[in-house]
């Protein structure tokens, strides 16, 4: 069983071989990501009922919290690709790293855009310094550092290689400014500010919001395999099977 | 002809550092002046309001020492990197990590330590009260050494990229921001008389826990740049 | 940059490595100590591979590449100091007799930085002489070297190589050897 996962792995590891498996998966992921969201989307805007302080207002949290997880995952799959890359010393993974870096960029944008609109009608203003939104601001912080880095460096194999060990003393940096920001806030409480905490949340209410969170990783394998292949072209585009696959 | 231990070896590196840096000691003294150059600027963006400034003393001498510590971080791996040192310390038989580990210790001592020392001047600038100056300088002492480690990793990433400085800030102040939370609020609860501890291990663990990573980190990233 | 590249060494050779400008010997003996990686194959010191026990590699090799590796403001003599003091114990003797060996006595307690080119060049390699490594790994020596300096760098890998030492060389011209087998590799 191991056995066969690390023959699965090795062959994944190819460029051709990789290539030719993403470009069938990724249909599968988007379709499923569109049906996903689509189920939930309507759930969660037309099935759940309003909530009783915030009214409609709140069904920005169906955006809102998946967008703020997927930074967070996109954050730990770099990273992990990303030292995948660095021991194992595979290409591969580090195309994977490249790619996700924009995408949970996109991911924390979004978290910061939803959580600030979401804000706007409960606090009269576009911005507070909330732990979460500003751990999320952070965490964009973290990764504009990394593409300017990854951009900085010519030689691309000196690219993957420093922006690897960026995004892992990233990656166990995350908790520990999350939990510094988050500690920070307590301390400054005000009687505003504490509404993008957890509430108790009823069923019909929470399954599109689970669901929400599925069909949005479904859509960043989509996108992410997209981009790989893209990455993929780039990095091999002086091997032989690239022009075979490109003909085709 | 035995072969050297590596504390021996770190005792060398770091009379070579020192003996280097003296010879033109007014380089050093910089980042000292910027220290204390950033936090004159509040008041004058601000207002002198005793009341307002003694509010913000632990902010702002959290704020000028991150960013001096920043600026001194250029004149840590660069020198060595652009003359060939770098290579050789590389290809010596000692663990790089430790030999980064030692320059990063001497780096401090001319640059952190000083400014743990001329802190309490700015400090007493912003009306903060005498009995927090001492808490302040321990977790100022706590501080800026992880502060030198975190930036340490930053610069040995950034070694080989041309006029990476501004590259250099955008990644280690957010990787930063934990230590100057943690600093910041222990002058702070010194200052209004409470108990600072609970801050204060946390920078010490901080300290602790980059003592541990940073240098192989940065042994990682130097080999990386000189490839 | 190249491929299908292998060869071995041994005491007392030297591998003499040319080629056009710009074609990899520099690459090439950067891979060879351990500061680049390539990407595939290996470089091994007496049978183990180097990245597995850096620190018996390293003690055995010196290198002194385009950049001199000595700190401008330092002597030719604090230099030296520090290079061997990071290595072995040493006497002060050894750091006099390399100095004076390629001939830069007179200038050894200036910094570095009011020597010539040519005079920097023999301190950088003094310390290969001093730290008596048993590979040295030398690209283009002769670089700004005259004559003169030209036949001592010679003489020296004679010596070196003689005593059982071996060495990697990359340099444009002949490298004329009177001791130690020549091992030729051209870069094309």
């Amino acid at each position: 069983m191991w056995k066969a996962f690390v023959r699965w792995f090795h062959r994944m590891a190819s460029p051709p071989h990789f290539y030719a498996a993403a470009s069938r998966w990724t249909p599968w992921f988007f379709w499923s990501a569109i049906i996903v969201i689509a189920i939930c989307a309507y759930g969660g805007l037309v099935l759940a009922p309003a909530d009783y302080q915030q009214g409609d207002g709140f069904r920005i949290i169906y955006a809102h919290v998946p967008s703020a997880w997927m930074s967070l995952f996109i954050y730990v799959n770099m990273a992990i690709s990303a030292a995948i890359g660095l021991i194992w010393r595979i290409k591969l993974a580090h195309a994977v790293a490249a790619s996700c870096a924009p995408i949970g960029a996109s991911f924390t944008f979004l978290a910061l855009a939803t959580g600030s609109i979401w804000g706007k009608p409960m606090w009269g203003t576009w911005w507070v310094w909330d732990a979460r939104l500003t751990s999320e601001l952070i965490l964009l912080f973290l990764y504009i550092g990394y593409m300017a880095l990854r951009s900085a460096m010519e030689e691309p194999s000196r690219a993957d290689r420093a922006s690897a060990v960026l995004a892992i003393v990233g990656v166990v940096n995350v908790p520990i400014i999350h939990y510094s920001v988050v500690w920070w806030n307590t301390l400054h409480q005000g009687p505003t500010v504490s509404k993008i905490g957890e509430p108790s949340i009823t069923w019909a209410m929470l399954w599109p919001m689970l669901g929400m969170m599925v069909g949005f990783m479904l859509f960043f394998g989509a996108i992410l395999l997209t981009r790989v292949r893209g990455e993929v072209l780039a990095r091999e585009r002086n091997s032989k099977w690239i022009k075979e696959v490109a003909v085709s | 002809m035995e072969n050297v231990g590596i504390f021996t070896a770190a005792a060398r590196l770091v009379e070579r550092d020192l003996k280097v840096i003296f010879r033109h000691v007014s380089e050093a003294l910089n980042p000292l002046v910027f220290f204390v150059v950033v936090a004159t600027l509040f008041p004058l963006a601000t207002s002198p309001d005793a009341a307002l400034l003694r509010d913000m003393a632990p902010g702002v001498v959290w704020v000028a020492a991150l960013l001096s510590s920043t600026l001194a971080l250029d004149s840590l791996f660069k020198a060595d990197m652009d003359d060939g040192t770098m290579e050789q310390l590389a290809l010596s038989p000692q663990p790089l990590a430790w030999l980064l580990l030692a320059k990063i210790v001497t780096h401090w001592v001319v640059s952190g330590l000083p400014l743990v020392l001329i802190a309490p001047l700015v400090a007493r600038g912003f009306f903060l009260p005498t009995e927090a100056i001492l808490p302040m300088m321990l977790a100022l002492a706590l501080g800026t050494p992880t502060l030198s480690l975190i930036g340490a990793v930053g610069a040995a990433l950034t070694a080989g990229v041309r006029r990476g400085g501004a590259l250099l800030s955008l990644l280690v102040l957010p990787l930063s921001l934990p230590t100057m939370i943690f600093g910041a609020r222990a002058t702070d609860l010194a200052g209004l008389g409470e108990d600072p501890s609970g801050p204060l291990y946390l920078l010490a663990a901080l300290l602790f826990l980059t003592l541990s990573l940073a240098p192989l980190a940065a042994a990682a990233a130097i080999r990386i740049s000189l490839d | 940059m190249f491929s299908n590249l292998a060869f071995a060494i041994g005491e007392g050779d030297c591998l003499h490595v040319t080629g056009p400008n710009g074609c990899g010997k520099t690459s090439l003996l950067r891979v060879l100590s351990g500061m680049s990686l390539s990407e595939s194959g290996d470089v091994r010191w007496d049978g183990t591979r180097i990245d597995r026990d850096r620190g018996t590699f390293n003690q055995a090799v010196f290198y002194v590449g385009h950049r001199e590796g000595l700190k401008a403001h330092l002597s030719a003599v604090e230099n030296l100091q520090f290079d061997l003091g990071i290595r072995r114990s040493f006497d002060q003797a050894d750091i006099d007799a390399a100095l004076e060996r390629l001939a830069v006595t007179h200038c050894a307690h200036l910094p570095v930085r009011v020597l010539s080119a040519g005079q920097k060049r023999r301190v950088a390699l003094a310390r290969a002489v001093a730290a008596k490594s048993r590979l040295w790994i030398l690209d283009e020596p002769f670089t700004n070297l005259d004559v003169a300096g030209r036949d001592l760098i010679s003489h020296l890998l004679d010596d070196h190589l003689s005593g059982g030492g071996l060495a990697v060389v990359a340099a444009h011209h002949d490298l004329p050897l009177r001791a130690g087998r020549r091992v030729p590799l051209e870069i094309s």
